[in-house]
């Protein structure tokens, strides 16, 4: 029997432009967890693309169980026993569970109709294989949370008995108890012979759950690595390619609550979203706000800054109360939003680098009509400058930056507004380790000129690494304050499950 | 080094959709200047710029519309319905100043319900702009009878049949209208926004910017400069028909893909839309100078309409890619 389940040999691909990958070669043993780890551009999802059929390699070869193997299309690599789990969830939101997990190659009778008993029953099958429990077959993917729709696409992808699962980033919008959850079950898979290759930025996953590593740097191979014997220190360094990278730390402010309060929310309330949130936001501090994914946090922020059209309670700015209906208020209050999902909620992604930056501040430097053209132009350039936003030019679409690159952008379009309160809504989701480092400098910075920042993340070393209090939500409510001197992962995760016995997915 | 980057910056800029459709406009009239003597008249080329008025004017406002990423079906029958407006104001004894500004009003009222419909309401573009199509045209034919109505002879004539030297007034409107909706997209907030709304509502709202209310200045715009091909119409021909206008919607928008304006919103250029609409003009006469029978132009127009957007939709991609 073949030690390898997939063997990768000597793999280019070109795009008009672009080497993406170069020479790649290294081998997938059977029954395996086999991470690939690297920055973002570093040619893994061009990688994973090639292998389950959406990209043909320019040259080189894969060879699958045993066989050399060219897939033309996704399809093909499915039928072969490669599945692959998106990074976007890719499901239909109006159809059923088993008629997702069975999409492309539903059964059907002579007569052209879907044999719906059988997609229902081989459904439970697959769910129960992968140690699912809780979810219907007949139910439809849209009342389903991201986590269980994260599950169904792994059923999908391992529907034609796959013996190689693919997943991109399975983890990132899941909380601690459902990343442990399906850890779990990918170890489960494991041991039951299916190999799997994932590719992750949390390092952390990586060390607990791989059996080997590969990291990947500038569309180049660069080494394997043992999870046993290596640690997060040497795997940054791999990836990036500097070896001594320090790890950051902010020098926290002490005393925080003697500091003057620059924002204070009373009885913040958004009908079946948050209920009753106060808190004080004092100059230059950094306050954290956590919680599990769905506990009205981003609710929270959206409130705060006028989103949405029923909120009741005060939000009070130095000493004042201030009336907020429109966004464009609390925005000309000196309040500002980086929301969550950049692509959807912060970027206008056809348009270009300049004017995501100038987008809000245009109006404040502008007459009442006309643009002040020079201004603007020299305002994006000094940002530019300053937050080393990699771009050839300020007229490129914002859509071809890097992630990090495009957080940047948005956070320059509020540096150049200076706002008296920052919120950030998961600032680091999705860019890669270099870019993130750059973002918490900007933030210490940010807030060493005197700017409150309110940070949103569900990554706990990163809300301890960077606040100076902590805010913990639960169920839209607010659960309690920790300040950074008493704070550790532990302490967090009590207050969450305080009153509740660990609930899982 | 330097040289090539120069090159780079030329190639961009000839892959611009615009661009392409200059040289494709240029290559048309090559070939009608070879195909036809009457082609190169000067009447001739007067008479391709009234007809290319009327669209360019219409299509800029519907590249806005569609750039807010909506669309706007009742341009064409709002042109009848405001010049009806206008002649029947005069049947009530209405001064010219009068029956201007019952033209332009009777343009801009459609407009900004059609925009509260789509921004407050929220009913999708497509639905609110087709029941507004049908509300005008069968408004126009309720206060005509059906009938044109004769009104000739005014000063506001000169808008439609007047002449600066050998130019019409309408093509010094047109191109007024072209210039001003160039620096409204290129160097206005309010232009910008249009094209942010269209990238991302959501972002565009948390931005500060107020979606509604630039929605309902956008149709409300296109409402209005409908009202001014009503009052050019109306001049042309010294009477004022609820058939004017009608079906422009669909070259109008034609016109606005040609020109590079992306069906799917947020991007797109205003100078573009003047070639688009060119290009229409200049099709519509060569059917008459190659003595093409009605049915084949319908086709040709349709193939010609599919065909752009189709080598727009496959340059995306590629730059996608």
């Amino acid at each position: 029997m073949e030690e390898y389940i997939c063997r990768i040999k000597d793999v280019c691909k070109e795009f008009p432009g672009v080497k993406a990958l170069k020479n790649i070669s290294f081998d997938i043993k059977k029954g395996e967890i086999h991470a690939v780890i690297g920055e973002n551009g570093a040619g893994k999802s061009t990688l994973m693309n090639i292998l389950s059929g959406v990209y043909q390699p320019t040259s080189g070869e894969v060879e699958f169980d045993g066989k050399p193997v060219h897939f033309l299309d996704p399809k093909a690599a499915h039928a072969a026993g490669i599945g692959m789990v998106h990074q976007e969830l890719s499901l239909a939101q109006y159809m059923t569970v088993a008629e997702n997990i069975f999409q492309g190659h539903m059964p059907a009778n002579k007569a052209g109709f879907i044999r719906r008993r059988e997609i229902n029953r081989k459904s439970l099958d697959i769910l129960q294989k992968i140690g699912v429990k809780n979810i219907s077959p007949d139910i439809l993917i849209k009342y389903l949370s991201i986590s269980q729709k994260q599950l169904v696409e792994i059923a999908k992808a391992m529907s034609l008995d796959a013996k190689l699962l693919i997943m991109d980033e399975p983890t990132s919008s899941l909380t601690v108890d459902e990343i442990d959850f399906l850890l779990g079950m990918m170890k489960n898979l494991r041991d039951s012979g299916v190999s799997i290759l994932f590719i992750t930025h949390k390092l952390e996953e990586v060390l607990s759950a791989a059996d080997t590593i590969s990291v990947m740097r500038d569309g180049e191979y660069i080494t394997k690595l043992d999870p046993k014997k290596t640690n997060i220190q040497e795997m940054i360094s791999y990836m990036v390619g500097r070896k001594e990278e320090k790890s950051y730390t902010r020098s926290f402010m002490t005393n925080v609550e003697s500091k003057d309060v620059v924002m204070e929310v009373k009885n913040l309330t958004v009908p079946g979203k948050i209920s009753n949130i106060s808190f004080q936001l004092h100059r230059g501090e950094v306050l954290g706000l956590t919680g599990l994914v769905g506990a009205g946090r981003s609710e929270l922020l959206n409130a705060i800054f006028g989103y949405y059209p029923n909120v009741q309670g005060k939000v009070l700015l130095e000493g004042k109360e201030v009336r907020i209906k429109h966004c464009k208020d609390a925005i000309d209050k000196g309040i500002a939003l980086v929301p969550e999902n950049r692509k959807e909620l912060g970027l206008f992604l056809k348009m270009s680098v300049r004017d995501n930056m100038t987008i809000v501040h245009a109006r404040q430097i502008s007459g009442k009509v006309f643009m002040n053209v020079k201004s603007v132009e020299s305002l994006a350039e000094k940002y530019r400058e300053m937050l080393s936003i990699k771009t050839p030019n300020l007229e490129q679409k914002v859509v071809n930056l890097s992630g990090g690159n495009q957080q940047k952008t948005i956070i320059a379009r509020w540096m150049m507004h200076q706002p008296k309160v920052l919120m950030m809504d998961e600032p680091t989701h999705g860019i890669d380790v270099g870019a993130k480092q750059e973002i918490y400098e900007l933030i210490d910075s940010i807030a060493k000129e005197g700017i409150s920042v309110i940070l949103l993340s569900s990554e706990l070393p990163e809300i301890l690494r960077m606040s100076d209090r902590i805010l913990i939500m639960h169920q839209g409510e607010l659960r309690g304050t920790l300040d950074h001197s008493e704070a550790t992962e532990v302490k967090i995760m009590e207050y969450i499950f305080d009153k509740e016995t660990a609930e899982v997915s | 080094m330097k040289q090539k980057f120069m090159n780079k910056n030329m190639r961009n800029w000839l892959s611009r959709p615009e661009v392409t459709m200059f040289f494709v406009l240029l290559a048309f009239c090559i070939v009608l200047t070879f195909s036809s003597d009457y082609f190169l008249t000067s009447t001739n080329i007067m008479n391709i710029l009234r007809q290319i008025a009327v669209y360019a004017i219409l299509a800029v406002g519907e590249a806005f519309c569609i750039i807010t990423g909506g669309i706007d079906l009742s341009v064409g029958s709002l042109i009848g319905w405001a010049a009806c407006a206008g002649a029947y104001a005069s049947t009530l004894g209405a001064s010219p100043e009068v029956v201007l500004l019952v033209i332009l009003a009777a343009g801009l009222l459609p407009g900004l319900i059609n925009g509260v419909l789509i921004a407050y309401v929220g009913l999708p573009p497509f639905i609110a702009t087709l029941g507004m199509l049908n509300i005008a045209y069968g408004l126009s034919l309720m206060i005509t009878n059906g009938f044109p109505i004769s009104y000739r002879d005014t000063w506001i004539h000169q808008f439609g049949g007047g002449y600066v030297g050998i130019v019409p007034i309408s093509v010094i409107v047109t191109i007024v209208i072209v210039i001003i909706g160039f620096i409204i997209a290129k160097y206005t907030i309010f232009g910008r926004n249009i094209y942010a709304i269209g990238n991302s509502e959501k972002a565009a709202k948390l931005s500060g910017i107020k979606v509604k209310a630039v929605k309902v200045a956008v149709y409300g715009l296109t409402g209005v400069l409908a009202g001014v091909c009503g009052l050019i119409q109306m001049g042309l021909l010294n009477s004022a028909d609820p058939t004017f206008g009608k079906g422009a919607e669909l070259d109008v928008i034609a016109a606005a893909v040609i020109g590079g304006i992306s069906m799917t919103g947020g991007e797109g250029n205003i100078i573009g839309v003047l070639i688009g609409a060119a290009i229409m003009g200049v099709l519509r006469n060569a059917f008459v100078l190659l003595n093409i029978s009605g049915y084949a132009q319908t086709v040709t127009l349709g193939i010609v309409v599919v065909l752009a957007v189709a080598i727009d939709s496959i340059r995306r991609r590629r730059e996608e890619k």
